[in-house]
């Protein structure tokens, strides 16, 4: 991989981080909030179908937290085990695309259902 | 294993276990030299070499902490022998162990090839580019550098480095990835981004970019905790991290 791309891994970890600080707080905050009045699943719904804001949040939330985690894993893989290379790359890339599908495919579930 | 000297009971001897080997391989032999109130490790070294074995490899040139070429292991620390007192490493009645430096590639007993550090100054883009003659040539006028302005003190806080390799060897990244620039070379380039008169900027941000340069640090600082000048080589990768993060978001690198 060329510096150039590693530099811009480097500052989309970073970017994803800050967002990823602020994200997981709120979602704390929720999960502590929503719980007060019982946990069920027709509340949870209530509030988050056609909800706009809560789907853009949570798909945001999924994407940087693939892409995170896929960078921050390569890193260790490189470090660690010695997995260098183009065939690595291409594979914590799928990863980290996986990864976030999968949440942004759960978010989207609780927006439309 | 060697006797001890005539003449030295076992108080006045000190132990001293010494890698001997070249690239292939090799071992630790054991020699004993008279223990003195008063020696460094590299007199020791040079006490083996002169009574002991004449062959023993390494290397020194100033003796006084001027040229950085006698860095070796020292009790498992990368350490300038000439001015590391043997009381300062061992207790009395312990042992010394002696090997040459890790990370670099072993020419023979306590002599490392320096050739991989210094390549990787040069990659680094350790070269001083005048910024109004790119040939290298004697700029016509002499630039104003205040002394006191942020950017010079930056650059002055590296200044002093003498390319010893004590860092270089220290460095768990080096270790883990061979590739990787290492303290010295990017202490370096920090120096070189923070001076006013220099014009190739964006080249060495280019150059310590990625997998290999800046990027990889984990700021664990045994660069810093070890540089025998009291330098600070992980605030100078740390700097040339914040540069390029601004640098890269705002789009002034590509």
């Amino acid at each position: 991989m060329s510096a150039r791309a590693g530099r811009h891994l480097w500052v989309a970890q970073r970017v994803t981080a800050m967002f990823l600080g602020v994200a997981v707080l709120v979602h704390l905050v929720t999960i502590m909030v929503a719980v007060r009045g019982g946990l069920t699943a027709t509340e949870i719904l209530a509030r988050t179908q056609g909800a706009t804001l809560w789907f853009a949040f949570y798909a945001a939330f999924a994407l940087a937290a693939g892409l995170h985690g896929a960078i921050g894993l390569r890193n260790i893989a490189m470090e660690w085990l010695g997995w260098r290379g183009r065939g690595f790359d291409f594979a914590w890339l799928g990863i980290g695309v996986v990864t976030a599908l999968f949440g942004v495919r759960a978010a989207w579930g609780l927006y439309v259902s | 294993m060697e006797t001890v000297p005539k003449g030295e009971n076992a108080q006045t001897s000190l132990k001293v276990r010494v890698w001997r080997g070249d690239a292939a391989g090799g071992e630790f032999r054991e020699y004993a030299v008279p223990a003195r109130e008063n020696q460094t490790v590299l007199d020791v070294v040079t006490q083996i070499q002169r009574e002991i074995e004449p062959d023993l490899a390494y290397r020194f040139a100033c003796r006084v902490g001027m040229c950085g070429s006698c860095a070796m292991e020292v009790n498992g620390r990368a350490r300038w022998t000439c001015r590391t007192h043997v009381k300062r490493v061992a207790a009395p009645g312990e042992a010394l162990e002696i090997r040459p430096l890790a990370n670099l590639p072993v020419i023979r007993d306590l002599a490392t090839d320096m050739a991989p550090f210094f390549d990787k100054w040069a990659r680094a883009g350790g070269t001083f580019q005048p910024k109004d003659a790119p040939d290298g040539a004697v700029p016509a006028e002499f630039s104003v550098v205040p002394p006191e302005s942020k950017q010079r003190r930056e650059a002055d806080a590296g200044i002093e480095c003498i390319g010893c390799g004590v860092c270089y060897a220290s460095c768990d990244i080096v270790a883990w990835n061979p590739d990787y620039l290492g303290p010295a070379a990017m202490n370096r380039a920090w120096t070189l981004v923070n001076d006013v008169r220099d014009g190739a900027r964006r080249e060495r941000l280019e150059a310590v970019s990625g997998d290999a340069g800046c990027h990889s640090c984990h700021s664990t600082q045994s660069c810093t905790e070890r540089c025998p000048k009291n330098l600070d080589p992980s605030s100078a990768i740390a700097g040339l991290k914040r540069t390029l993060f601004w640098d890269s978001l705002w789009g002034r690198l590509r």
